[in-house]
């Protein structure tokens, strides 16, 4: 089991992943909204989608999971 | 004369305006959200008025929230400022349509220089040198014919993307090949469009752009260029006038390009033609901003004037008092964003400002509406100040701006400061040699000379 976290503070503005979707490390999966910049965030690992643990719209803080995988 | 202003904008544009009116005796209406109770564009006008929440969709971006109080306040005009509404059609026609003056151009003009592909048509059309392009490609063989056509590099771009999402840059068939698909796949996911178009890419280049002023009068006037080639992430992080790289020669070409543009679509008011220019000085139209820009105040400290007054009085019916070959400058300015930000990683950086020491001399203007116990919010573009310094010659500016830079402190929440330092301080910056590509050419080296200032 690893998880995907937050690289920042911010909202979440889109997941480009679904449960069950298989991960490549480096692989774009969601983008943050912070201070009107868009952050992408990347998978450090490969792995299976388990869980989307913040859906798009919710406030997260640095370090916060976002995707857990399998 | 405009009486009274609804100032439709945050930050340190909505506080850079109310100053100007201030000083043309323009009474000011600021609006402010939840979250900027306290900012300081509320304290500064003569009447505020609350818009809405924090987020800007229900706040700054509430057209019609802010036309109710634009007539509850009884005001002549709106200034939209930069961002926001600044470049929305149809906030200028309801604007025009509801009896106040949008200080700005027309609302056809803000249109159609919105749609990049008919943009880019209407300055063809005008003879103005724009980057080659396609419109649309469907299929993988459109886009190797169209490729080729145009000559590599090219950049594979989303149609209706954004913020460097879906552009692969392209120097063979090969990389085409294996772009085409990975980038329709990318556009659909994050725009709900595959539609791929492609772009020239010119490398190395300079962002160059030039101001214009006209009163629809016709009087068009072009006041130099500024080079904003200095960036990350296609955000500008130091602008200045003039740009070092411009011979006197093409400097007057590109004036000459840029009054050729405005006049061709019957500009009015404040606006900017953003141009690249690669390595051999060719230049090329990227596109028109129809609103006053970030970095206006470089070129207000050359030309010595004050260029929202200028708005404002061409809106007022005004007419420009010069001839172009009458503009002089003097000397070399800089201006240098400070965002909220850490400067090693360039991600946002919200919280409460705690401290606030600003340098004081008479050759630097600060736009820095923070203080200490300002809370700078996550809702909000992360720029809360502008440095700029005037120097006899480039040199001096740089000097001026190292000096200004060291006595500048902001406890509380991380700025970019350690992050212009060093770059301020790159031989490459300081010989006039710094293109767009300079933060990614020289990472390593700026994130070590960052990490040392920042320590």
């Amino acid at each position: 089991m690893s998880y995907i976290k937050a690289s920042m503070a911010g909202n979440v503005w889109k997941v480009v992943v679904s449960v069950g979707d298989q991960v490549e490390q480096g692989q774009e999966v969601a983008i943050l909204e912070s201070m009107k910049m868009e952050i992408p965030i990347e998978s450090e690992v490969a792995g299976t989608v388990k869980a989307i643990l913040k859906p798009e719209g919710e406030f997260v803080n640095e370090g916060d999971y976002l995707i857990e995988l399998d | 004369m405009i009486q009274s202003i609804l100032i439709a904008n945050r930050g340190e544009i909505a506080s850079r305006i109310i100053r100007t009116c201030k000083k043309m005796n323009i009474r000011t209406v600021a609006i402010y959200s939840e979250a900027d109770r306290d900012a300081e564009h509320t304290v500064l006008a003569d009447e505020a008025y609350l818009v809405g929440e924090s987020s800007v969709k229900e706040s700054y971006l509430n057209q019609d929230r802010i036309l109710l109080i634009a007539r509850e306040a009884n005001v002549d005009a709106i200034h939209p400022g930069y961002g926001l509404l600044s470049e929305q059609a149809i906030f200028a026609e309801k604007c025009r349509a509801d009896g106040f003056c949008f200080i700005g151009p027309d609302a056809s003009v803000i249109s159609l220089m919105g749609d990049k592909l008919q943009a880019r048509k209407t300055m063809m059309e005008a003879g103005v040198p724009v980057i080659p392009g396609t419109d649309a490609v469907e299929t993988i063989e459109d886009t190797l014919f169209e490729a080729n056509h145009i000559g590599y590099p090219v950049m594979l771009k989303a149609a209706s993307g954004g913020g460097g999402i879906g552009i692969t840059i392209c120097r063979s068939d090969d990389d085409c090949q294996k772009a085409f698909e990975k980038n329709k796949k990318q556009a659909a996911l994050f725009f709900g469009d595959g539609a791929l178009y492609i772009e020239k890419y010119v490398e190395n280049p300079r962002h160059i752009e030039l101001q214009v002023l006209a009163d629809g009068k016709g009087h068009t006037l072009v006041f130099g260029e500024r080079e904003c080639s200095v960036q990350r992430r296609h955000q500008k992080i130091i602008e200045e006038a003039p740009s070092p790289f411009l011979t006197d020669e093409r400097r007057q070409e590109m004036i000459n390009m840029a009054l050729k543009a405005a006049q061709a679509i019957q500009y009015q008011n404040a606006g900017t033609i953003e141009c690249l220019v690669d390595e051999d000085g060719m230049f090329y139209f990227l596109e028109m901003n129809t609103r006053l820009q970030v970095e206006h105040p470089v070129t207000e400290e050359i030309y010595k004037l004050d260029l929202v007054e200028w708005q404002i009085r061409i809106a007022s019916g005004d007419t420009l008092p010069w001839k172009q070959h009458e503009l002089r400058t003097t000397g070399h300015a800089i201006e240098a964003r400070i965002y909220a930000e850490d400067p090693v990683r360039f991600f946002p950086s919200p919280g409460t400002v705690k401290e606030i020491e600003l340098p004081e001399a008479p050759h630097i203007r600060h736009e820095c509406p923070i203080k200490a116990g300002s809370v700078i919010s996550h809702f909000y573009d992360p720029m809360i100040a502008k440095l700029i310094v005037h120097g006899k010659d480039r040199n001096d500016a740089i000097a001026k701006l190292e000096n200004a830079l060291n006595d500048y402190k902001v406890i509380g929440i991380k700025t970019n400061i350690p992050a212009i330092k060093a770059i301020v301080d790159h031989p490459i910056f300081k010989q006039g040699g710094a293109t767009t590509a300079f933060m990614d050419t020289y990472k390593d080296e700026l994130t070590r000379r960052i990490q040392e200032v920042n320590q």
